[in-house]
């Protein structure tokens, strides 16, 4: 009996911390994130945009006139007249562009994670040069990105050197598509090398000498040691990739500003909506945050469950 | 006299015993082309990788602003002179001071905040501490477009637009949750026995952790700090909406200045992007090891 209310006692004591201790961030959370989440998701059910909203101009207060819509920005936006060319389009796309960048950083950064861990002179040169792309900030990159694939840059003189065609990098949808992806997938290279450089650091060596020794090839030690010893940090990286990737807003933003509609991923967009238009839209671009939310959340637990179901674990 | 012989045959023994393991460890000997192949892609990838960079520095030492165009004139011209302008002519140390003031503000309320939050994750499971770790890896994926509107309705009623104050507030919100997690797999990585030392001394939950894990701690606070001064530093979305004045700009939205205004001065913007890359990079060289080990250690269960 004693044991039990002592016990009881000293769980409370245990949780009274803890709940204390998590207090600052829950509060921050909540005035930070919540408050405006909830108002955010508010602004949708209305028809707020700039020339609605409560605003100053001069010494003026005026009022906000907008009003309650329900779910109509939502229901325009998913099946509305023009439906397709402002949301599928750009969702297709945003799609497109997720899964090819991540599937593009995790096998260059899987190929060159696998060269460095060989014994091989000058490995850690290797390591630090190709670590730069994630030094330099990507506000800096980008621009640097732009000066060459400008149209007299030099990436098009080396292409006319060689008779090549010089594409409109900045110009043409389909390029415009390419080089963003290009962009960001050296931007997001080096990240994933170093952790999953650390992912194959951290395996036995052993297991390797014990697959030999059974007589396992290249290829097999490659898909039955290297590949599940990874399992754990690949896991992580590729969520941490899709949800970096899906929200990426510096480098499309920047490499073409607004010039771009259709190399815009739905992020930028929604960011378009509010801030790159006359007169700025802002329900319109609080849903679309609300619908890019929503997408990520059920991605993301449908990736959880699927990891569970395999035993695997998130390493974060 | 035998002391020496018994060294020597000590070091003998050794030398083969400690090469003997490493033949065998390498696995099936490469062969001469697969060192060269290995080279070779990583020497292309090390180019691709630097280019960029190496391209933008050279580029900024051409004095003319179309100089992009024609790289090849630079050769015969180069000059600081981009440089001395951008740091004499330019609102560069404007942008300076906003970027610092930002990014070690978020920083500093960053850490502090999420330091006990990610001890108490690390070390106590209460209820609802499965809910709580998932509402941070939410916000962690939050888009900017979620927050954007709202953020800046509230804003602009609190009179915060173009404030230091409030960009810090709203990189909070990403940095809080962000530092937490980083310092939950680092406090996972400080051994329970210390705790539990602590506890037997007398000591509270609190005051093992304010006594003798946070001290232990200080490499991870470091590099939480950095990264979310990293994160604040580069980041553009917000700071190009909620920055009006640009004698308040970011380096994020001071660079984008000479594209939209002075549409051709991309030789200074040039000298700008490598006075802002050279300090970041070097900084960022000093802990990149920490922050990997940060980002993906510590395995959750749940």
């Amino acid at each position: 009996m004693t044991v039990a209310v002592q016990r009881l006692r000293r769980s409370y004591q245990k949780y009274w911390y803890a709940y204390a201790m998590i207090a600052p961030v829950i509060v921050v959370l909540g005035v930070l994130v919540l408050y405006p989440l909830a108002y955010g998701f508010y602004l949708t059910l209305t028809d707020a945009n700039s020339l609605n909203t409560a605003r100053t101009i001069g010494v003026n207060e005026i009022e906000a006139t907008y009003k309650f819509i329900g779910f109509d920005n939502y229901a325009d936006i998913l099946w509305g007249e023009t439906a397709y060319d402002r949301f599928w389009s750009h969702f297709i796309w945003t799609i497109a562009w997720t899964a090819g960048c991540v599937a593009l950083h995790y096998c260059i950064g899987l190929g060159l994670a696998l060269l460095l861990n060989q014994k091989l002179r000058g490995r850690t040169f290797y390591r630090l040069i190709m670590v730069l792309p994630w030094a330099v900030p990507t506000f800096v990159t980008v621009f640097g990105w732009r000066f060459m694939l400008a149209d007299g840059g030099i990436i098009n003189s080396a292409l006319e050197t060689l008779h090549l065609p010089a594409p409109q990098w900045l110009e043409d949808t389909f390029w415009q598509r390419f080089a963003a992806i290009m962009v960001n997938t050296w931007c997001g290279v080096p990240f994933m090398m170093v952790s999953l450089l650390g992912g194959l650091q951290s395996i036995d060596s052993t297991l390797y000498e014990a697959a030999e020794m059974d007589g396992a090839n290249a290829w097999q030690r490659f898909r039955y040691v290297t590949l599940p010893g990874l399992r754990s940090v690949s896991s992580t990286v590729v969520l941490l990739g899709v949800i970096w990737t899906f929200n990426q807003f510096a480098v499309i933003f920047l490499l073409f500003g607004t010039t771009a509609p259709d190399a815009q991923i739905l992020v930028t967009w929604a960011y378009y909506l509010g801030f790159g238009q006359q007169p700025r839209d802002f329900a319109q671009s609080a849903a679309y945050g609300i619908l890019l939310l929503a997408i990520l959340i059920v991605f993301t637990s449908v990736y959880r469950r699927w990891l569970n179901r395999n035993d695997q674990q998130l390493a974060i | 006299m035998s002391t020496t012989t018994v060294q020597k045959s000590a070091t003998a023994d050794q030398a083969p015993a400690s090469a003997a393991p490493r033949k065998v460890r390498r696995r099936s000997e490469r062969s001469l082309v697969g060192t060269l192949a290995s080279h070779g892609i990583l020497t292309v990838a090390s180019l691709i990788a630097l280019f960029p960079i190496a391209w933008l520095v050279f580029l900024s030492l051409g004095p003319d602003k179309d100089d992009y165009l024609h790289p090849g004139r630079i050769w015969g011209k180069m000059t600081f002179d981009n440089y001395s302008f951008v740091l004499t002519e330019t609102n560069f140390f404007d942008w300076l001071k906003s970027s610092l003031v930002v990014s070690l503000g978020t920083t500093f309320i960053g850490v502090i905040i999420a330091a006990t939050t990610g001890y108490a994750v690390s070390r106590m499971r209460f209820p609802g501490y499965k809910k709580f770790m998932w509402v941070l890896l939410v916000t962690q994926m939050f888009p900017i477009a979620v927050l954007i509107v709202p953020m800046y309705q509230i804003l602009s009623e609190l009179q915060l637009i173009d404030t230091y104050l409030g960009l810090i507030l709203v990189y909070c919100s990403t940095a809080v949750p962000y530092c937490a997690w980083l310092l939950k797999g680092y406090f996972d990585t400080i051994p329970f026995e210390i705790d539990e030392a602590g506890r037997v001394d007398g000591l509270s939950p609190f005051g093992t952790f304010l006594r003798l894990i946070l001290p232990l701690a200080r490499p991870g606070l470091a590099v939480a700090a950095f990264y979310s001064f990293i994160t604040a530093f580069g980041e553009v979305a917000f700071a190009t909406t909620f920055l009006l004045d640009d004698e308040k700009y970011t380096f994020a939205v001071g660079l984008q200045s000479f594209v939209s205004e002075h549409d051709a001065q991309r030789n200074l913007m040039a000298a700008t992007a490598v006075l802002i890359a050279i300090p970041v990079s070097a900084f960022f060289y000093l802990v990149q090891k920490n922050l990997v080990t940060g980002l993906t250690s510590g395995g959750t269960k749940g």
